[in-house]
């Protein structure tokens, strides 16, 4: 039973870093209708950045907030440069275009960083938390509750400041947008730049736990993704729920299911996205596409 | 001096030219009517007042030329566009919409503005925190139109209000538009093929016809020209 419940706690963190990247994936196709293929590798270089302040001598915590707000200016750059230019292009080439990033910038981690594993500390003690009978160690319990703060901050300010609710009709209805006096471009940007931070925050926690290397990111992206499809591409909600799911769903089938074990579970991710398009391809929270006439 | 004034307006779609050489002046505290068939140039002359499609010649809006500006600083100029179909934000909240339309304005001017209109549309009130996508189409284009005040307009640019709503919504829709501008003296430039209603409430009108002016008095004899009859009010 206990091996159950600490899965299950296991389970969350895994899901809490899924979650802040679906949720990245979904602030950049709610706002723009783009998937960024290359949310993964722009996470990776956070965590790289992480690992070259430490070694010119910064501590870590100061390290991966500088991080995240360089990931912040990169995606709002990303978008001015790359996905503006390009918002009246086909899907294909925006999508081969990405596709193209996603390569060029894991190639450029390659090149600044070699191909040679580094370890990147965790930003929590190796302690354990007592709590009963029932033990949790401090990066577990860590993961989510900064995951949980950083969610209810993306609540506050989607829900109770002007320039959230903006954001969100810039998103929605971006002709309305216009005409009550937001200048839609500069929310997108936004956008994407919290967009791009999110998945800084993903990379910073996920490091300490696969070692940083170029290729890091390779799972965790597909559980991301798994994650936003399940919950639905366009719902925050979704993006959360369906990460904390597939976090769970994945320490207990590899737990308890002999024959996949650690190595097939990414099998989960793909079982999980294409059961998802079948069965309910706008995800469990997404938003059925109604127009009324 | 005339609050709008427009003088020589081309307006297209691409190399589709839909307006030829507008000239119109719309008078502060007056309600003017737009009439025309369907592919007049009428939508396409409110979007070129608002700058949401490309346009040639001069708009002075309150003595300041506004034909150079993009869509967002005519915005905040004071003109404020309430679209065909409404243009409703389909996934905020009805509170949300409204919110969002004072977003040039400050939080007190913003509270204040809320229970004002909200005052002139009390179905809105009943219904803040349903999701606008949800509403009925009368209910919309109330949300629309209050969204739009939101902004402090000094002048308010309608496209087809009654499109797609039952006469008797519509006729309730005017009457609150009378009752608007009768307290608050806003000026308004309405689009509209119900030009009955319409005409009740408005000043003057202008006939457009082919992306060209053909016709222009007040109100009052628009409604009694034969041929104004005959073609828009439906008299044999």
């Amino acid at each position: 039973m206990n091996l159950f419940a600490s899965q299950i706690v296991d389970g969350l963190a895994d899901g809490a870093i899924y979650a802040s990247l679906a949720l990245a994936l979904v602030f950049s196709y709610r706002s723009t209708g783009i998937v960024n293929f290359a949310q993964g590798e722009m996470a990776m270089l956070s965590a790289y950045l992480v690992w070259q302040l430490m070694a010119w001598g910064m501590p870590l915590v100061p390290a991966a907030l500088v991080s995240i707000v360089v990931s912040f200016i990169a995606g709002a750059l990303l978008y001015a440069t790359i996905v503006k230019p390009l918002s009246h292009a086909s899907l294909l080439t925006v999508v081969s275009v990405l596709i193209g990033l996603y390569l060029a910038l894991n190639s450029l981690a390659g090149f600044l960083w070699t191909y040679t594993i580094k370890a990147l500390p965790s930003l929590f003690p190796k302690a354990h938390l007592q709590l009963g009978s029932f033990t949790v160690s401090a990066e577990t319990a860590g993961i989510i509750a900064v995951v949980g703060v950083v969610l209810l901050l993306l609540y506050l300010l989607f829900e109770t400041t002007k320039v959230g609710l903006a954001m969100r009709g810039a998103a929605s209805t971006p002709d309305s947008a216009i005409l009550v006096g937001v200048s839609v471009p500069v929310m997108l940007l936004i956008g994407w730049g919290i967009a791009a931070a999110l998945g800084a925050l993903s990379g910073i926690l996920v490091a300490p736990r696969v070692f940083l290397n170029p290729t890091m990111m390779f799972g965790v992206i597909i559980y991301a993704f798994a994650a936003a499809t399940l919950g639905g591409f366009d719902s925050v909600v979704g993006a959360v729920v369906g990460g904390l799911l597939v976090g769970v769903v994945e320490n207990l089938v590899g737990t308890y299911i002999p024959w996949i074990g650690p190595d097939l579970k990414i099998i989960v991710a793909l079982v999980l996205i294409f059961g998802t398009l079948l069965v309910k391809p706008d995800g469990l929270f997404g938003r059925k596409k109604v127009v009324r006439l | 001096m005339s609050l709008l004034s427009i003088k020589g307006m081309q307006a297209g779609y691409g190399a589709r030219s839909v307006l030829h050489g507008i000239d119109l002046d719309v008078e502060e505290r007056q309600i003017q009517v737009v009439l025309g068939a369907n592919g007049a140039g009428k939508t396409s002359l409110l979007r070129a007042i608002s700058g949401t499609i490309a346009r040639e010649g001069t708009v002075m809006f309150d003595g300041a030329r506004i034909d150079g500006l993009p869509a967002r600083k005519i915005v905040a100029t004071g003109v404020a566009h309430v679209p065909q179909g409404r243009g409703t934000f389909a996934d905020l909240t009805v509170d949300e919409n409204i919110r969002l339309g004072a977003y040039l304005r400050s939080g007190a001017e913003e509270r204040q503005d809320r229970e004002r209109w909200l005052t002139f549309f009390p179905r809105l009130r009943e219904r803040l925190s349903q999701q606008a996508g949800s509403l009925s189409g009368g209910e919309q284009q109330m949300l629309a139109i209050a969204r739009a005040l939101m902004l402090r307009p000094r002048l308010l640019l309608l496209d087809e209000p009654s499109l797609g709503l039952a006469p008797i919504i519509t006729q309730g829709l005017f009457k609150t538009l009378a009752a608007i501008r009768e307290e608050t003296g806003m000026t308004m430039l309405i689009v509209e093929q119900s030009a009955n209603l319409a005409l009740e409430i408005a000043d003057s009108g202008v006939v457009l016809e082919s992306g060209q002016i053909v016709l222009r008095d007040t109100a009052r004899n628009l409604a009694g020209n034969d041929e104004v009859r005959r073609i828009y009010l439906g008299y044999e």
